[in-house]
Order: C-alpha cells, then structure tokens, then sequence
C-alpha cells in the first residue's frame, strides 16, 4: 500500500492564534482530490483535535497527513510532556486544562472522544515524561 | 406555517431583519438551521455547513472552527468583546461574524419567528 504524504507542519506549542491552519489547509486539499465530503469532514474534525492538542497540552510537534488508495492517516507526535493515564484522559469530561484554555472554548474534555469517534483505527503510544504519537485511520 | 430549518433566508436578510451588527462579510450565504454552543470541540462535530453559530466566543479561533464547519455566520451575543485579530482572521477567511447585544435564548426566539 502506496502511500503520499498530504501535508506536514509543525505546530508550537502554545500557538492559539495558528490554531486550526493545518485542519484548514487539509480541507483545501482534500477537496481538491476530490474526497468526498463526509469523509473529509471526519478527516478535518481529526486533524483539528490533534492540532489543538498539541497547541493545549504538548511542547510542540507536528502533523503529517498520509494518503493511500484506502485510506487517509493523521499522524501527531509532540515532544512531551506525555500522558501518564491513556484510559483516564479517554474519559469524557475529563481534561487537564487550565481555566484561560477553557475559557476559550477549549479543554472540556471532548477532544480526544471526538478523535477516537471519528477515526476508523486510532493508536496511541504516550507515558509520563515520553513523547506522544498518535495515529488516525480514516477509511476512504 | 415555517419550521426551524426550513427556511432559504440569507445571512444578509437576517442581518437586516434582526438589527444585527457587521463585524465581517460575505453576506450571500444561504442559512439552514442553527447551532447554540460554546465547547469548540462540540461545536466542530455538531455545527452543519450553513447553520448560524451562536456563541460568546470572538477570539481567533472560532475563525477557524466556523471556516472548518463551514457555517453560514458567527452570530456573537450578549455583545461580547471580538478581538482584533478574529476579525482580520475573518475578512481574510471569508467567515461571517455578526453580533448581538441579544442574550441566546432571546436571538434564538426571534430566529424561531422568522422561520430560521
């Protein structure tokens, strides 16, 4: 299976203000390609959570999108700080926010239930004090 | 006799009709139904391309979630503060921001009578 890169950007963290851009760029392209709509919109949702978690929580990373004849992979890896309890930070409600991150809209605890929601396969390799990866599938 | 999300009103129409105020344009985009919320993440799985998005929030980012949900505007109540940079972010983006010194339930009542 054949796959090309769609796009790759670093993300600071931090960076509220480039919040969305990657997500936003994707979209133009998938559109371009001609990928229909619902998936794009799964695709786009994805992408944003990644994005923003990486902005929210992590000390930067990036985004690379990969597409093969089958299927669409979102893939974000940070340099840490790590998350010690996958299973807990699943839970929804839960989140590790600050009150300015919340006050934004943010940080409510939905956005990785939206990634695992809206991804056909999501792996997650993470720990206390480890880099996190994590890679969604998208089906075409 | 209209129902919610029945009609073919456009942005600027409402805009007219409701007395609203222009933050950002184009005002040509049609309106099918409406999304009441402020969790960005609720927002970007919920929000329909077309729908009006009622929200406190005017920060840059809800730039990006209404250009990714593709709703027809970004209707900000209670007069709430919108910074700078979302209205830049907005003209360049194409998203629509109008607001309101109408609380959501007031906003939402008045849609409601329009058939919105």
């Amino acid at each position: 299976m054949q796959e090309q890169t769609l796009l790759q950007s670093k993300i600071e963290q931090g960076d509220f203000t480039r919040g969305g851009e990657v997500s936003s760029s994707l979209k133009d392209v998938l559109r371009k390609l001609g990928i229909k709509s619902e998936t794009s919109r799964r695709v786009t949702i994805v992408t944003y959570e990644l994005e923003m978690n990486i902005i929210i929580h992590s000390l930067g990373g990036e985004i690379e999108v990969l597409i093969s004849s089958e299927q669409i992979k979102v893939v974000a890896t940070d340099r840490g700080p790590g998350i010690p309890d996958v299973e807990k930070a699943f839970q929804p409600g839960f989140s590790t926010a600050d009150d300015f991150v919340r006050g934004m809209g943010f940080g409510a605890g939905m956005g990785l239930n939206n990634i695992k929601h809206y991804s056909d396969q999501l792996t997650v390799e993470t720990g206390q004090g480890k880099k996190s990866k994590f890679t969604a599938i998208i089906c075409l | 006799m209209t129902r919610l999300g029945e009609s073919s009103m456009k942005v600027r129409e409402l805009a007219d009709k409701l007395e609203l105020e222009v933050i950002s344009g184009p005002f040509e985009k049609e309106i099918n139904g409406v999304y009441i919320g402020d969790l960005l993440s609720n927002v970007m799985a919920k929000a329909a391309a077309g729908n009006l998005w009622i929200t406190v929030h005017g920060h840059v980012n809800v730039v990006a979630v209404a250009s990714l949900t593709q709703v027809a505007a970004v209707i900000v109540v209670e007069d709430f503060p919108i910074e700078s940079a979302a209205v830049q972010k907005a003209q360049t983006n194409q998203v629509t921001i109008l607001r309101t010194p109408l609380t959501a339930v007031d906003l939402l009542r008045k849609l409601i009578e329009l058939g919105v």
